[in-house]
């Protein structure tokens, strides 16, 4: 199948009862507007790291709603917070705040720090 | 011997400061780099030492910076301050001359009236003491001015003034009392043994009409020891802490000594050096947006309470006006990016997909930076003026780059912004370019400030199209046009460029004058150093500035930096353009839209006339 341009993926279960929401809540409540997000992908239009490499912030917020950190600290780390995507939002979504909300948040809420 | 018990309050304030004092100096010089400390004590026996003295004496005593604000407040703050200062120097004279002694005890000056009853001996003895009223009618009406300031900010040129904390009110109530109680007991004193001067004799006499100024004396001279002890005590943990601390930093920065990216003991010195004038408050754009407590002076005082949040930390536009009207000349930008810096330590990015891409051999780079890609006007100009002037260029970030690192650094991202100045740099380096021209300011401050590049010329897009207008690479027509240059905070205040734009818009057009130019412009409200600013909140800031430009009647609005004219273009009906797409306009003498200008809602955008 992959000769024909398909991927082949693994599985892609999500488990709801091990679902952490606790970084999801904490971006949404120190940033409200990114409840408002409309998913034109606007901003994965003119993303600058988009444009080197596959980095989507509609795929961050799918992410972060899904609980999955795991990825989402990998897909985070990809963003250069050049500001663009913040200038076309349609619905004026502090994008830049959420990046740092979530980068902040994965440490805050990793099990290992707060083991410490 | 002479003493009383009253003086013991005095005293013991005295002694608490000065132990304290003299802690905490020794815990900030020691900490140090050792070639901080080394700079210190080479720069001891030079002339730095004159120079800090001479900074010490205009600012600290003086102050002249606050004068030049206001001289209302000006004059206020230097009656206590230099007033207070001879009070004490007079004093102690007045003392050496009436005990014939070199080194007469401390409390025989602060408390001379009471000691000394006689009449003056000398003809010196009673010039001094006249001296004497005469400073404490200087500081009176000093302290007269502040009980008014509380009830009438306006006439001492001030809006906001800042909100205290508890120690700040005692310390603050002390020091009212302090001088008008000093009134009282010196003409109490001279009320009843005759040993006062113009000011407090008659006054005496006056009180010694109807009080029993037998008794009251010695209360009142406890109540003015009292407040003294109070001042002193409670000085350390109030703001009163920057006037020690004013001093030990303007010596500390004539010797060199500059912030580093982590917090130090020097940046404690400058957070302890603020005042909490309140006058950053006022110069503060933020204040249209209606947000009142992420100021520099609230950021300062949070880090002295180990309570700064990243709600009132990244809530800045590092626009640099408060920086540049601080009278203490606190270094507040870099002081909030250090916070910033230390607050991300533990999220930094490490980039790890970057490639060192393929570089060009060329003379000049052109590197239009992410937000010129918002506004491709500009990108648009600059390839034209380029071309027109045969230029062999490489337009380094046309299709892929990654961003310059600034707008990570002013998130005190500045580990993840070295992963992305090194890839650039590499790129520049590798393309033997001798000039490497910007349209972001953004971008320019950091190529300029943190890129190492031995050999390359940073020049933003200004500063190149002046050059090529100069050496006729480009030819230009004079144009009817009346533009208002508005200075970007990066290029003005963060780099100090701002003869080039206006001599390039000179060139061919007509400069409208602005009610804050140059140090003073204002920030258009769309900084990316702000993270957590709403965008409701960025429009209110700008509709004020637009509004400023509205006034001035001018065609446009000239704009030198990409992100700028992507704020203001969002606002009202006003035609911007960049300084590069004025260029080509005169260049060609076309009309706008064939230029490549974004028009602007406005229907009619002047067209530009052949002189």
């Amino acid at each position: 199948m992959e000769g024909f341009g398909y991927k082949l993926m693994g599985p892609r279960t999500i488990d709801y009862d091990q679902f952490d929401g606790r970084l999801l809540e904490y971006v949404l409540s120190h940033e409200p507007s990114f409840k408002v997000c409309l998913s034109c992908g606007g901003c994965t239009a003119t993303c600058n790291a988009g444009n080197l490499i596959d980095f989507n912030i509609r795929k961050i917020n799918l992410l972060l709603r899904r609980g999955e950190t795991t990825g989402l600290a990998r897909e985070i780390d990809k963003c250069m917070l050049c500001g663009k995507c913040m200038l076309v939002c349609p619905r004026g979504i502090n994008i830049r705040n959420v990046i740092m909300l979530i980068k902040k948040g994965i440490v805050v809420f990793n099990p290992e720090n707060e083991k410490n | 011997m002479l003493f009383e018990n009253f003086a013991l309050p005095f005293l013991i304030g005295t002694a608490f400061l000065f132990i304290f004092i003299a802690i905490t100096f020794t815990k900030w010089i020691l900490g140090l780099s050792k070639i901080d400390k080394l700079r210190i004590w080479n720069s001891l026996m030079t002339r730095k030492t004159l120079r800090a003295i001479k900074e010490a004496i205009s600012e600290g005593l003086l102050h002249r910076k606050i004068f030049r604000k206001n001289p209302v407040l000006g004059y206020m703050h230097m009656s206590l301050a230099f007033g207070w200062f001879l009070l004490i120097f007079v004093g102690h004279i007045e003392t050496m001359v009436a005990m014939k002694t070199v080194s007469p005890p401390l409390w025989a000056s602060i408390f001379h009236r009471h000691f000394f009853t006689g009449s003056p001996e000398s003809a010196i003895a009673g010039i001094l003491t006249a001296t004497m009223d005469l400073l404490l009618l200087f500081i009176l009406t000093g302290v007269g001015l502040a009980y008014f300031k509380r009830f009438n900010r306006r006439v001492f040129g001030m809006k906001k003034t800042t909100r205290l904390k508890a120690g700040d009110r005692i310390a603050l109530f002390a020091l009212w009392l302090i001088f008008p109680l000093r009134f009282f007991a010196e003409s109490f004193t001279a009320g009843i043994y005759h040993n006062g001067s113009f000011m407090s004799q008659p006054a005496g006499n006056f009180f010694s009409t109807f009080l029993p100024l037998d008794e009251l004396v010695k209360p009142t001279w406890w109540a003015y020891s009292s407040a003294l002890g109070l001042f002193l005590i409670f000085l350390p943990n109030s703001r009163y802490m920057h006037i020690p601390s004013e001093i030990l930093y303007i010596f500390l920065k004539n010797y060199g000594i500059k912030l580093k990216k982590e917090f130090n003991t020097f940046s404690q010195v400058q957070v302890y050096s603020c005042s909490r004038c309140g006058i950053c408050l006022d110069s503060c754009q933020l204040n249209s947006a209606g947000i009142q407590n992420t100021q520099s002076v609230y950021v300062l005082k949070n880090i002295r309470n180990h309570n700064l949040t990243d709600e009132v930390l990244f809530n800045c536009l590092l626009c640099g006006k408060c920086q540049q009207s601080c009278p203490v000349d606190i270094k507040l930008n870099d002081l909030r990016i250090t916070q910033r810096i230390e607050s991300t330590l533990q999220y930094n990015s490490s980039y790890g997909y970057l490639r060192n891409g393929p570089s060009k051999i060329t003379d000049v780079i052109y590197f239009a930076g992410c937000m010129t890609h918002l506004t491709p006007g500009i990108k648009k100009a600059m390839v034209t003026i380029l071309d027109a002037a045969k230029i062999n260029y490489w337009f380094m970030d046309e299709f892929k780059a990654p961003c310059c690192g600034r707008p990570l650094m002013q998130a005190g991202q500045y580990e993840a912004a070295q992963k992305l100045i090194e890839n650039n740099r590499l790129k520049i380096l590798g393309s033997g370019a001798k000039q490497l021209v910007v349209s972001c300011p953004i971008c320019y401050k950091v190529f300029k400030e943190d890129y190492s590049l031995p050999n390359v010329k940073v020049l933003h897009h200004s500063e190149y199209i002046l050059e090529l207008v100069r050496s006729h690479k480009i030819d230009i027509n004079p144009t009817h046009l009346r533009v208002a240059y508005h200075d970007p905070c990066e290029l003005g205040r963060g780099s100090n460029i701002y003869r080039q734009p206006r001599e390039l818009l000179q060139s061919f057009s007509q400069l409208a004058q602005l009610k804050n130019e140059k140090e003073n412009s204002l920030c258009c409200g769309g900084s990316l150093s702000n993270i957590k600013i709403e965008m409701g909140e960025r429009d209110k800031i700008r509709d004020i500035v637009l509004e400023e430009f509205t006034k001035t009647g001018a065609d446009y609005i000239a704009t030198a930096c990409p992100l700028c004219k992507k704020t203001f273009s969002k606002g009202k009906n006003i035609a911007i353009a960049d300084i590069a797409e004025l260029t080509v306009m005169a260049m060609k003498n076309q009309s706008p839209a064939e230029a490549g200008t974004q028009k602007t809602k406005k229907a009619k955008t002047p067209e530009p006339q052949m002189v």
